[in-house]
């Protein structure tokens, strides 16, 4: 094929642009890994967790997670009988340290729910950003190419479960990344192993033999906000109606 | 604990867009405005505004050159932003930005402006001495054919890019509005109408803008303020507001009457934290005094004297009141907790990259770029060297 010096012109600046296009969307990978053969979830299993903060303090140990910011956290609700879709919630430190123990039990209902990035598969970050920095992996996993973020916060405003900041010395959108680079290595994430009561676990729905199927299957299962239609990944069992 | 009532997400705390994203809208709003003001004129032939046809040009232009500078200043990564030129995400809103703001700067402002003054631009590289005569040449772009027909070709041209300039200024601010209405995250935001709302109160804002700017720059002028031309802009002032606050009262009314989950949040920082800025000053002083002001020049006959102050009142009232507007979307989206559980607070900074003083010295920027765009290509006839230079 021949090319003039013109079409040389117009072909080379054209194909670098596309080749920084897919470099940006590409995650790192893990020798033996295949991403086309997993699709990852969580299942949080809300009668389980008893609000002692290992995911959190993990969580924030595995990723080096600013102080004062969260990829994880836990949530203690308090629903009284007489205001059922008004509850109190608290999450001192986002649970780090776990919480204060209730003097005097009110009336009503007390329970713990942890929260992280839903890894949306329709995800409204992933949508807003203006680069494309943050992107859907083939594995569901939503991920942040921070040599790429420009900073500019519309994802964090974007997200309807208030799991995004930008790191302040990076100055880049962060976020859970459901510990990609453990899970690609066949770890679990750092909150599912610290977890002593199994109230997290890591789910892949294109294994047929994760007990999530069976669990899915057997349980009444729900995602946040589920009015948001956002394809959340994070499965909430024994979820209350009052969780926000 | 940190301003913070009641419960937000802990990541939720610290406010992500500060004064720099409200004076982003701000701004281009009175981009788009001025020009719809200009293009009365062009594409409409309202004759009376003439006046403040070039004028209204220029600030516009001097408005688009700072428009950036706030979201640049609020980047984490400044440096990062061309990428949103060469690897645009097809699905986000604002990464369009780059081309919205590249198109209507390039191929409607600037060309507009060249084709209007071409005429002046050849006469004033001719009669012109030192450097400021370069740069005028340079302006010229090597065309100095100043023949009638090459004029009327100008003007030919000059009327099809303003035609093709109203769509892009509804564009340009409308896309504003998209990036804020289209989150469905965020009630306060996500609304169909908020495109709309941001296209007119665009308008309030520019045409305001350049109504009072006409008046304290022909007052500097010692010259006699037309009031022909003031009284016509008032009135579209006038209608164009009627629209604004219609549109905003439909959505608030919508809202109280719907009262959807969100609302309990909402009702709640509308009388607590937004009280002053959206009750007060937004809807009470920025709008329906305004408005009463306006309707009064409309429906009474005044001495001209109360008239221009009435004005002057109406004007500088209405940009207050679209700045508050501005001000309550982007930080009064934030102050509440998408839990709908809580509500922080707004602490802005005096010096820092996204503190007030910056805010303030990016307010008053246009202003200096449109005094050297004034002494650059004077929008009213002017003396040069003992020869007239006119571009009516």
């Amino acid at each position: 094929m021949n090319l003039s010096r013109r079409q040389m012109l117009i072909l080379l600046p054209a194909a670098a642009v596309a080749w920084k296009s897919v470099l940006a969307g590409t995650p790192e990978e893990a020798p033996n890994y295949k991403m086309s053969e997993h699709w990852w979830g969580m299942l949080i299993d809300i009668p389980k967790c008893i609000g002692c903060g290992n995911c959190v303090r993990a969580c924030a140990a595995e990723n080096d997670v600013p102080e004062g910011y969260f990829r994880t956290w836990v949530e203690r609700y308090h629903v009284s009988d007489e205001d059922m879709t008004n509850p109190q919630v608290i999450s001192p430190d986002g649970g780090k340290q776990g919480f204060p123990v209730v003097e005097k039990e009110d009336a009503g209902k007390y329970f713990f729910v942890p929260k992280m990035c839903n890894q949306c598969a329709d995800s409204p970050c992933t949508q807003v950003c203006p680069v494309g920095a943050t992107f859907v992996s083939p594995d569901g996993v939503v991920l942040v190419d921070q040599s790429y973020c420009l900073g500019c916060a519309y994802c964090v405003q974007a997200c309807p479960y208030g799991c995004r900041y930008i790191h302040p010395e990076k100055k880049v959108a962060d976020k859970c990344t459901l510990c990609y680079h453990r899970i690609t290595k066949g770890l679990t994430t750092a909150c599912c192993e610290s977890c002593p009561t199994g109230a997290r676990q890591l789910v892949d729905l294109k294994d047929p033999k994760d007990p999530i199927h069976e669990f899915l299957k057997t349980h009444s299962v729900q995602v946040l906000k589920p009015q948001m239609a956002t394809g959340a990944k994070a499965f909430y069992n024994g979820l209350d109606g009052s969780v926000r | 604990m940190n301003g913070v009532e009641g419960f937000m997400y802990p990541n939720e705390v610290g406010l992500q867009w500060s004064v720099l994203i409200v004076l982003y809208p701000f701004i281009t709003g009175l981009v788009a405005g001025a020009f719809i003001l200009a293009s009365l004129e062009r594409v409409f032939r309202v004759e009376a505004v003439k006046p403040t046809y070039r004028l209204a040009l220029l600030t516009a232009l001097s408005f688009l050159l700072v428009a950036p500078l706030p979201l640049q200043l609020h980047l984490g990564h400044p440096e990062r932003s061309p990428e949103m030129y060469f690897t645009p995400h097809s699905t986000s809103a604002m990464a369009m930005f780059g081309y919205v703001y590249l198109w209507y700067l390039m191929a409607v402002l600037v060309l507009e402006i060249w084709l209007d003054y071409r005429r002046d631009i050849v006469l004033l590289s001719q009669t012109t001495k030192g450097p400021v005569r370069w740069i005028y040449r340079l302006m010229t772009l090597g065309s100095s054919n100043i023949s009638e027909r090459s004029l009327h070709i100008d003007e030919r041209v000059g009327w099809v890019v303003t035609l093709i300039g109203i769509p892009s200024a509804f564009l340009l601010h409308g896309y504003v509005g998209f990036i804020f209405g289209s989150i469905k995250a965020n009630p306060w935001w996500s609304s169909p109408l908020m495109p709309v709302v941001f296209i007119f109160s665009a308008m309030v804002s520019g045409v305001a803008g350049v109504m009072l700017l006409y008046m304290a720059i022909t007052k500097i002028r010692k010259q006699l303020i037309d009031m022909h031309c003031v009284d016509t802009i008032a009135m579209y002032l006038f209608y164009i507001f009627i629209i604004d606050f219609s549109l905003e009262m439909l959505d608030l009314i919508h809202r109280v009457y719907e009262a959807d989950e969100s609302f309990r949040s909402l009702n709640f920082m509308v009388h607590t934290k937004l009280y002053f800025s959206h009750i007060v000053v937004q809807i009470f002083l920025g709008t329906v005094t305004p408005l009463i002001l306006l309707f009064v020049t409309q429906v009474v006959k005044l001495p001209e004297i109360v008239r221009k102050r009435m004005y002057v009142t109406a004007g500088c009232l209405a940009l207050v009141g679209i700045f508050a507007m501005r001000w309550n979307v982007v930080i009064g989206g934030q102050l509440f907790s998408k839990s709908f559980l809580g509500y922080t607070t707004y602490k802005m900074d005096l010096v820092t990259r996204e503190g007030s003083l910056v805010a303030v010295a990016l307010s008053l920027l246009p202003l200096l770029f449109l005094w050297a765009l004034v002494k650059l290509l004077p929008p009213w006839p002017t003396e040069r060297n003992g020869q007239a230079v006119t571009g009516d």
